[in-house]
């Protein structure tokens, strides 16, 4: 030992002291370890491999928005008028038949009983979503009490679709609307905060007033 | 007399009888006796025992099979030990009634109601077939729960159980999942407004409430592909999980022994004399 060139003397300090097996003096890493980490590495990559593009496709709807804006026409200006709500049938999404429509009640924009909400241009007809803003059961409109009931859990909601009463977070949801050659087009759905300010559209049961806004935000896919 | 043997090469010599097998004369039991050939029922055990035998001798499971099946169980073990099994095999008519069922329905939106009407009132046992996946299901519920008080009640969760206690808490939660994924399924009037609901309230967590919805419905409305992926949890991506889970509930139980039920002390006596 004391005749062997003293640079194989030194113990390596990558492997000293670690009872490696098979450690061999002057290794920065035993065989074993090397081995050990490929194969690691191997199986992890060849996971990653297919679970990540597979998870991008579970995931993907999430990111993108798949319901392009249509405007629907629900109908000459004549029959509507801005004392009370006329229903329509409007299509959220044609490809699933039945499921895919939904009620919908139109009336003219009110100047007087509206509000106006700075910042934002009214729409000039005013229609309102029939999906409850608690957990998406179907509203009804009462004309008698000028009032929107819902079945499930008793929300009600005012003229304007505010919340009256009963476990809604926020008023009823409306559509852009706009006027074409004398006929009413529904567009996009959009949300109200209880100042019947506009926001994204959101499901129902987000909250939107106040901080809540941000504990369910505005998502991709609207 | 016998005569020689002539000498042929060794492949083409008769070779000489085996023990318990007739020779020439018909005799080469013990002591010379006559062999009696095996009755056809002796010899269908002796094929089943030396296939079984086959099998063992490759797998080694007998010694594994015997510590599971003949485990030793303490006393007082009654019948409330069973409420496991029963979920277990309430679990297998699910997976087995689900696979048929399988086979006739159609997890597309205009064509799913009518295909699940067409189990009911066309195909034959159909609507004995979705009856029990459709009542298993409550079943199923029921016994889980009656099981986790079982354990509850007699305290089966605690050291060195706890891990098994919270296995079971993930396998009820992927249940209540099968329960919310295959009511939309039949897609009536009831199951769409249900799941309608049911989303709605996954919506309402906050921060990840709103994406998870938007995974479940594959966007921001009920869509032509929200059925497909209710399909798909339902019957590939959470009955996977509870399979596996319920491996490792198995496991537990097998490995740590299950607890007598509370109202059993250990009789000192008995102890002494074993400890002596």
């Amino acid at each position: 030992m004391a005749d062997s060139p003293k640079q194989f003397d030194k113990k390596s300090r990558y492997t000293e002291g670690r009872g490696i097996p098979g450690a061999f003096e002057g290794e920065t890493i035993t065989r074993r370890r090397l081995m050990e980490g490929t194969a690691l590495a191997a199986g992890g990559i060849a996971t990653m491999a297919f679970a990540l593009p597979g998870l991008g496709f579970a995931l993907g709807p999430l990111f993108e928005d798949t319901l392009p804006t249509r405007w629907q026409d629900v109908g000459p200006e004549g029959d509507f008028n801005d004392e009370t709500y006329t229903p329509r049938v409007m299509n959220i999404d044609p490809e699933i038949g039945d499921a895919g429509k939904t009620t919908i009640y139109v009336r003219k924009f009110n100047d007087g009983k509206d509000k106006v909400i700075e910042g934002q241009d009214p729409q000039p007809y005013v229609v309102i979503s029939t999906r409850c803003a608690h957990l998406g059961c179907p509203v009804r409109y009462i004309q008698a009490s000028q009032k929107f009931v819902c079945p499930c859990h008793g929300g009600v909601y005012g003229f304007q679709g505010d919340v009256e009463g009963g476990p809604p977070v926020r008023p009823l949801d409306r559509f852009y609307t706009r006027v074409t050659s004398g006929r009413v087009e529904v567009g996009d759905r959009f949300s109200l905060n209880s100042e019947l300010e506009r926001f994204s559209p959101r499901d129902p049961s987000n909250h939107l007033d106040g901080l809540w806004q941000y504990i369910y935000p505005s998502r991709p896919t609207t | 007399m016998k005569l020689p043997s002539p000498p042929l090469p060794k492949a083409l010599r008769r070779s000489p009888p085996r023990p318990g097998q007739n020779d020439r004369n018909g005799k080469n039991g013990r002591n010379g006796a006559t062999v009696t050939k095996p009755k056809p029922k002796e010899q269908a055990v002796e094929g089943v025992a030396s296939v079984v035998g086959w099998l063992d001798e490759r797998t080694g499971a007998s010694p594994f099979l015997r510590g599971f099946l003949y485990r030793k169980v303490p006393k007082g073990t009654n019948w409330y030990y069973t409420l496991g099994s029963a979920t277990l095999f309430a679990f297998l008519s699910q997976a087995v009634t689900g696979v048929f069922l399988a086979m006739y329905y159609e997890p597309d939106p205009t064509r799913a109601y009518e295909s699940a009407s067409r189990i009911t009132n066309e195909v034959f046992l159909g609507e004995f077939v979705r009856g029990m996946h459709r009542w298993g299901s409550t079943v199923m519920i029921i016994l889980i729960f009656l099981h986790m008080g079982r354990t509850f009640f007699f305290g089966a969760y605690k050291y060195p159980r706890e891990l098994n206690w919270v296995i079971g808490v993930v396998l009820i939660v992927l249940t209540l999942l099968m329960g919310l994924t295959g009511y939309l399924l039949p897609f009536d009037q009831r199951s769409f407004w249900a799941t309608v609901v049911a989303v709605n309230l996954n919506s309402s967590g906050p921060i990840v409430g709103p994406y998870l919805a938007d995974f479940l419905r594959v966007g921001s409305e009920f869509g032509p592909t929200t059925i497909p992926r209710f399909y798909a949890l339902h019957m590939l991506l959470v009955p996977g999980l509870i399979v596996a889970l319920i491996g490792a509930h198995l496991y537990l139980v097998a490995k740590l022994g299950t607890t007598a039920p509370p109202w059993l002390k250990a009789e000192k006596k008995d102890l002494l004399k074993e400890e002596i």
